[in-house]
C-alpha cells in the first residue's frame, strides 16, 4: 500500500493489536507484562506460519510498531542465519534484526537514569 | 495446602461477585484502539520520513524507526508524560514499542536511588525481561520447526 492508504492501515491494524492486549488485561487476569509476553509469543507464531510478513506489507508501522513484530523479528534473525550456518545460524542470528532496539532501549534507558529523577 | 476453597472461602467469593466494579472494558478498548493507533500512525510517519528523506529501503527503515519511537518514548517517560498518558491509554501505551522502551525506563528511574548497578541495572528489565526471554525462547522453536520443515 502506498500514500495515504498506509498510514490508514498502519492506524487499524496497530489499533486493533492494542484492543486485544487491552481484551486480555480486562478479561483475564493477566497483567500488562503477561500481555506483552503473550503478544510477542503470538508475533513469533505468526511468522512461523507465515502471516506475519504479509500483514506488515499492507499495515506499515501498524504491524512494525506493536511489540508483536518483536516476536516476528526475533524469528526472522534466525531463519536469516540458519540459511548460512545452519541450525548454529538459529542462536546466533536472534538478535541479528532486534539489536537496534534492544540496544536503544537499554543505552536510552540508561542515560535516562542519569539525567531525569523519578517521579510520583 | 489444599487449593480448593472452602466453603467460607465460596461464600466470600460469592458475596464479593455483585459487589466488585465491573472494568469497562468496552470504553478501555475504544481507548487503546485510539492510542495505540494514533502511535503506529506517528510510527508510520517516522517511517516515511526516514524513506523520503534519508532514502532508507522500506525494509532498512524499520530499525531507525524503532529506535526513534524507543527515543521518543524514553524522554516522555523521563518527563512523567509517557506515565499520565498510559494511565488513559492502557494497553494503547503498553503494546506499541514505546510501551517496552517506557517500561525499562520507569524501571530505572523508580530504583536510581538504590544505586546504578544494584539499582538500574539490578531493575532495568523487570517487565522487559520477560519479554526478551519468551520471545527468544518462542523464536527458536519457531525457527527450529521451520528450519526442519524447510529442509
Amino acid at each position: 500500500m502506498s500514500g495515504i492508504g498506509i498510514f490508514i492501515a498502519a492506524f487499524v491494524v496497530g489499533g486493533l493489536i492494542c484492543v486485544v492486549g487491552q481484551l486480555l488485561m480486562d478479561l483475564t487476569k493477566m497483567t500488562p507484562g503477561h500481555v506483552m509476553t503473550v503478544l510477542v509469543v503470538a508475533g513469533a507464531v505468526l511468522d512461523g506460519l507465515g502471516l506475519y510478513d504479509p500483514l506488515i506489507k499492507f499495515a506499515g508501522a501498524g504491524a512494525t510498531i506493536p511489540i508483536t513484530s518483536f516476536g516476528n523479528a526475533l524469528v526472522h534473525g534466525a531463519m536469516a542465519e540458519t540459511s548460512q550456518y545452519g541450525l548454529l545460524g538459529l542462536i546466533t542470528g536472534i538478535f541479528e534484526v532486534t539489536s537496534a532496539g534492544i540496544s536503544a532501549a537499554i543505552l536510552f534507558g540508561f542515560l535516562a537514569s542519569l539525567v531525569f529523577r523519578p517521579r510520583g | 495446602m489444599s487449593m480448593k476453597p472452602n466453603v467460607s472461602q465460596a461464600k466470600y467469593q460469592s458475596y464479593l461477585s455483585g459487589r466488585q466494579p465491573t472494568k469497562p472494558w468496552f470504553a478501555n478498548a475504544v481507548r487503546a484502539f485510539l492510542t495505540g493507533g494514533t502511535v503506529c500512525l506517528i510510527g508510520q510517519g517516522v517511517q516515511e520520513t526516514f524513506v523520503h528523506l534519508f532514502h532508507f529501503s522500506e525494509k532498512t527503515a524499520g530499525n531507525p524507526t524503532v529506535a526513534v519511537m524507543i527515543f521518543i518514548a524514553t524522554l516522555l517517560t523521563g518527563f512523567g508524560v509517557y506515565d499520565v498518558f498510559g494511565q488513559w491509554a492502557g494497553a494503547g501505551s503498553a503494546v506499541p514499542v514505546t510501551g517496552f522502551a517506557n517500561s525499562i525506563t520507569s524501571a530505572a528511574l523508580e530504583h536510581k536511588s538504590e544505586g546504578y548497578v544494584m539499582g538500574v541495572g539490578t531493575n532495568m528489565f523487570r517487565v522487559a525481561g520477560p519479554v526478551i526471554v519468551f520471545g527468544v525462547v518462542a523464536a527458536f522453536f519457531v525457527g527450529l520447526v521451520r528450519y526442519l520443515v524447510v529442509s
